[in-house]
């Protein structure tokens, strides 16, 4: 059961508190998307062993989203933040490069 | 002869002698017994039947990892299979059974499959019962299931309590040996706060039977002295009789505490499950010691070497008078010593390696002992116990050397680290090949969020063998000093698999492995040789290692074998997965206080008092409990039902519609956001109207549907379904904070905060006048409108929306409000002949009226279009959730099945979910189908069934006629029809 720290509350919180949405960063496809990119939104995913960007809320507590940066294989997390970013930000991106610790 | 001994037995007070019955006898045993040495001491050898031949079977262990003597205990209400008898307790009173015979544990019918064993092999039933296929379900299973199982489970509801416990500390020692004890010492030392818990009721395990001196004391002294300190520790806290379970992500860990299990007095919970957050887990949990594969090794009387020491030095019990040592290194000896020390025969040592002359072998050998080098035992004799054996040449083919008469063989093929809880979180280990071992790998530990290892094992659950190496390694693993202990020089182990080298097919075909579920190297030969090569086929073909005992001595010669017979290495083999729990753990304990009325929460509605007072039969709608219907007294359900539909059409009906989902949406860009939720446009609805919306997900499924009411400017107030509000609420939630995070909208649910009351039927105007206060008028207030104002006494909001096609208000109210205007509401509808209506009632109007239910005619594969809303579906957006998904090819196809109504021909209602029969079959020879009942009812208005559902191309087949199956019976014919059976255009709910 992972501890994952929410960034919204700053609590550190147990799985159990928390439900996950899946792969983050993730962009949206509307109707004037082709079949392909569709697919891609709404079917594929990277399903990585390794550094995963994924999608977490605060379900039973603050109630807010968050992204996490976590190794699926050895369950290192090197860290959380905003869900309103497209993409992972700098010091996350250092964190990973820095603690790989595998 | 198993017996007890005159003296010896440093766990039993002779004092207290202690009454308990097996198979109804009854017998003799001391306090401090477990149940296994107390059958011992009472020549009890035989404790059960194995799971496939139904061979008698003893002890072969003396802890947690016996997989033969297991026990049925108690009785009723505590009732429990399978116990393992080398780790229960004895108490005055206690009830034990043998299990997995019949008719009885001496005579056992199923002991001819043991005779027919060459036509049982490895994937037996696999091959055997593939076909017929109804043979399997009437001839082979009940046979099969019979004949095999375990112990049978209670009927009962269980007697006892059990719960749990939260913790979090720095360090977690699991193992109160003098390696768990070194390293809880040492963290107490640094600060830390620590917890260390023992399986056993005394800490010190086995250095307490082998001894040792650590720092000039006796071990018995020094484990005394270091439990003292420990316990006079403010940050220590020891828990003995309390297995480490699993160890899961992020340091993590279950610890399951025995309270009850092994005193007579049961009050108080029984078991106790302590959830740990740990920042380290040291698993200080021993080794276990190998069984020897070697014709006969499962005949009783056969044990493990440790566990033959332990029954003397522990419990004063002698498993035979004149025993065998089988062994393959110097460990085995100690037992030699303490069988010759208790005044009890040692008849040979077997060694099989071809030199020994280590301290403790020639100590032995001074005795007089005869030790036989570079031999085997070929065979065991005996059936229910052991009356000699055959040795052989270690490096020979089995020819009988010489024959030994005993009682009892004590076998030691080396000892296997406990890397359990290593390895339940990722901890990888290597394979020791001096040791014969497979050990922790300390650069690939199980880690923690900052991807630093979070457990360390200690002593011998790393691998160390002496007491010297155990201490040291225990110190190691928290930085403290290590106590001092002299070191002795031992022989090294020489790895055997199968004794002997050169055993051919017949004398395979009697080393057990597995001894629970009768697995042997031939059968893991075979599995080999069938192609079941990866360990993980090989297990389940053979179901090595699947017993209860999960493989705890199994599993390295299983692999040992696996890897001969591939002709490749143990470490190429690897081992399967260890998983969670250690040893197996009630499903009380699992379950804690979460049963009965506290299984979960339950949510009522302000009214739910009253229904309760006013005889409402209940059903669970999620977390709610909600009024299926009022029956009266002596009344069938079905009755109350239809007079609840007759009466709100004709006259008066109140539900209580509290449930509904009520989510305040409000912000400048809440009605942009709104057209993105809703497949409908609510942007452009205006204040104090209504509009019922449909709800998608990405798919283009249709996910919920309800009312939307716009409030002000910026306001609009979602009602949900029952099961939605929750649901929806978070996915309103997870597109304003994850998608559209510069949209200015906030969501909040405000489902509890009101009470909901609809008065539905011809009087509703009327009882709403009576009470007066607001103008209620078709005019002022019209169908699809919505106003704020005063009733009788309370401030309300009444919505003019209709569930049922019958002149409807649904009333809302601050939920403190709520039961009083319910009351004044009944009070005041006496005279118009109102009743309550409960959700039965509600689903029929709705049904009558063709209304969809979203869980009834959606199933998470259905679109709007496919219900014949496309009135609901904004063709004026240019997007909404779900458009793009409704666009896909599949959904345009003209073959879809689709909403109509249904009438059978002879009235009868449709059977729920029957399908509608095609002709032909399909590619597996089913029968072809073109449509499913969604919902059926017996309509108490028309008077005979109603059905809805999706049919193939069904709104162009009006007025066909097809047939729908029924369990048991012919198909029947029905209609189809178009959805509204009542009031199709919409005049009763409209005045």
């Amino acid at each position: 059961m992972l501890i994952l720290t929410c960034p919204n509350c700053g609590l550190a919180v147990e799985e159990t508190e928390l439900s996950p949405g899946g792969e983050a960063h993730l962009e949206r496809f509307g109707p004037t998307s082709s079949d392909d990119a569709f697919e891609e939104y709404l079917f594929l995913r990277d399903n990585v062993k390794g550094v995963h960007f994924e999608r977490w809320r605060h379900a039973y507590g603050c109630g807010k989203w968050f992204l996490a940066a976590r190794d699926t294989a050895t369950l290192q997390v090197f860290g959380t933040y905003s869900a309103q970013t497209k993409a992972p930000p700098p010091d996350i991106l250092a964190a990973i490069k820095k603690g790989k610790n595998t | 002869m198993s017996r007890r001994l005159k003296t010896g037995g440093r766990l039993i007070d002779r004092s207290k002698p202690v009454e308990f019955t097996f198979d109804g006898k009854t017998m003799r045993g001391y306090e401090g017994d477990t149940l296994a040495s107390a059958l011992l001491a009472n020549g009890q050898l035989v404790m059960g039947r194995s799971f496939k031949y139904h061979r008698p079977r003893s002890v072969v262990g003396s802890g947690p990892e016996e997989p033969n003597a297991l026990m049925q205990i108690g009785a009723g209400g505590r009732f429990e299979p399978n116990q393992r008898a080398t780790v229960q307790s004895l108490w005055n009173g206690l009830v034990a059974r043998s299990q997995n015979a019949w008719p009885s544990l001496g005579f056992d019918i199923g002991r001819v499959n043991d005779l027919g064993a060459r036509f049982l092999p490895a994937g037996f039933y696999y091959k055997t019962f593939m076909a017929p296929q109804p043979f399997w379900k009437h001839v082979f299973e009940p046979v099969i299931r019979k004949a095999a199982g375990l112990g049978a489970a209670t009927t009962e509801p269980d007697a006892d309590r059990y719960e749990f416990e939260y913790g979090f500390y720095d360090t977690l020692v699991v193992g109160g040996g003098i390696a768990g004890l070194t390293a809880a010492l040492g963290a107490m030392r640094a600060g830390e706060r620590v917890i260390l818990v023992e399986s056993r009721a005394e800490f010190g395990g086995r250095a307490l039977v082998d001894g040792a001196t650590i720092d000039g004391n006796d071990v018995v002294d020094w484990v005394k002295d270091a439990v003292q300190t420990l316990e006079d520790a403010e940050n220590v806290r020891l828990i003995s009789r309390c297995e480490g379970s699993g160890v899961y992500d992020h340091g993590y860990v279950l610890c399951t505490q025995d309270l009850t299990g092994f005193k007579a007095d049961k009050s108080g919970p029984r078991e106790r499950i302590l959830r740990l957050r740990v920042g380290r887990v040291i698993t200080a949990t021993g080794a276990i010691e190998r069984p020897l594969s070697f014709a006969g090794n499962d005949v009783p009387g056969v044990v493990l070497a440790s566990a033959m020491r332990d029954f003397v030095a522990n419990h004063g019990v002698g498993i035979g008078d004149r025993t065998v040592i089988v062994t393959n290194n110097d460990d085995a000896y100690r037992t030699a010593k303490v069988l010759l020390d208790a005044g009890l025969r040692v008849a040979a040592i077997v060694d099989a390696r071809p030199d020994a002359d280590s301290a403790i072998v020639n100590e032995i050998r001074a005795l007089g002992v005869n030790v036989h080098l570079g031999r085997a035992i070929a065979k065991v004799h005996g059936n229910d116990r052991v009356t000699g054996v055959s040795i052989c040449l270690q490096s020979g083919d089995g020819a009988v050397m010489q024959e030994i008469r005993c009682d009892a063989v004590a076998m030691s093929g080396g000892w296997s680290p406990v890397v359990h809880l290593w390895s339940h979180c990722g901890g990888k280990l290597w394979w020791d090949t001096d040791r014969a071992m497979f050990r922790p790998d300390p650069d690939h530990p199980p880690r923690g969020t900052d991807g630093n290892g979070f457990v360390v094992t200690a002593g011998m659950a790393s691998g160390a063998l002496t007491p010297a190496e155990v201490l040291s390694d225990a110190a190691k693993a928290v930085g403290s000093d290590v106590p001092h202990c002299d070191t002795v020089e031992e022989g090294g182990i020489l790895p055997v698999w199968i004794m002997p080298d050169g055993a051919g097919p017949d004398l395979r075909a009697k080393m057990w492995l597995d001894y629970q579920n009768d697995v042997k190297v031939s059968d893991v030969r075979l599995a080999a040789q069938e192609g079941f090569e990866s360990v993980e086929h090989a297990k389940r073909y053979t179901t090595l290692g699947m017993a209860t005992d999960q493989g705890k001595l199994s599993n390295i010669n299983g692999l040992a074998v696996l890897a001969d017979r591939l002709d490749t290495t143990i470490p190429q083999v690897g081992t399967t997965t260890f998983r969670p729990p250690y040893t197996p753990i009630t499903i009380g304990a699992l379950a804690g206080e979460a049963r009965g009325s506290v299984f979960q929460p339950l949510r009522k509605t302000p009214i739910h008092d009253w229904s309760e007072e006013n005889g409402a039969y209940w059903e669970p709608v999620g977390h709610w409990r909600r009024a299926y219907c009022y029956p009266k007294s002596g009344e069938s359900h079905e009755a109350a039902v239809a007079r609840e539909v007759k009466n709100t059409r004709e006259a008066l009906g109140m539900l209580d519609a509290s449930t509904l989902g009520k989510l305040l949406v409000r912000g400048p860009d809440a009605g942009k956001f709104l057209d993105m939720m809703y497949t409908n446009m609510m942007s452009t609805l205006k204040p104090g109207r209504c509009r019922y919306g449909l709800m998608c997900d990405e798919n283009g499924f249709l996910i919920d549907d309800g009312v939307v009411a716009r409030i002000d400017e910026d306001s609009w107030l979602c009602h949900t379904t029952t099961g939605g509000a929750d649901r929806i609420h978070a996915w309103m939630e997870d597109w304003l904070q994850c998608e559209w995070w510069d949209w200015q909208v906030h969501v909040v649910n405000l489902t509890e905060q009101f009470a909901q009351i609809a008065v539905v039927g011809p009087k509703a105007r009327a009882v709403l006048e009576k009470l007066g206060g607001m103008d209620v008028s078709a005019e002022t207030l019209p169908f699809m409108a919505w106003a704020d104002g005063r009733l009788g006494a309370f401030d309300v909001r009444v919505f003019r929306i209709s569930f049922s096609g019958e002149l409807s208000y649904e009333i809302a109210i601050p939920a403190t409000k709520g039961a009083a205007l319910w009351q004044a509401l009944i009070d005041a509808g006496a005279e118009f002949g109102v009743m309550p209506y409960g959700t039965e009632a509600l689903h029929i109007m709705r049904a009558e009226k063709g209304f969809i239910m979203i869980g009834d005619e959606t199933d998470g594969t259905v679109i709007p279009q496919d219900l014949g809303l496309t009135w609901a579906i904004s063709k004026k957006k240019d997007d909404y959730l779900g458009k793009r998904g409704q666009m896909r090819s599949e959904f345009q196809k003209a073959d879809r099945w689709k909403l109509v109504g249904l009438e059978t021909t002879d009235g009868s209602a449709l059977e729920d979910g029957a399908y509608a029969i095609a002709d032909g079959t399909n590619a597996n020879g089913q029968r072809n189908v073109q449509g499913r009942v969604t919902s059926t009812y017996l309509s108490p208005t028309l008077n005979r069934g109603i059905a809805m559902g999706l049919v193939e191309r069904g709104p162009d087949r009006i007025g066909e006629v097809i047939r729908f199956t029924r369990i048991g019976k012919n198909p029947v014919e029905a209609k189809i029809v178009d959805p509204v059976f009542f009031d199709p255009a919409g005049e009763k709910a409209n005045v």
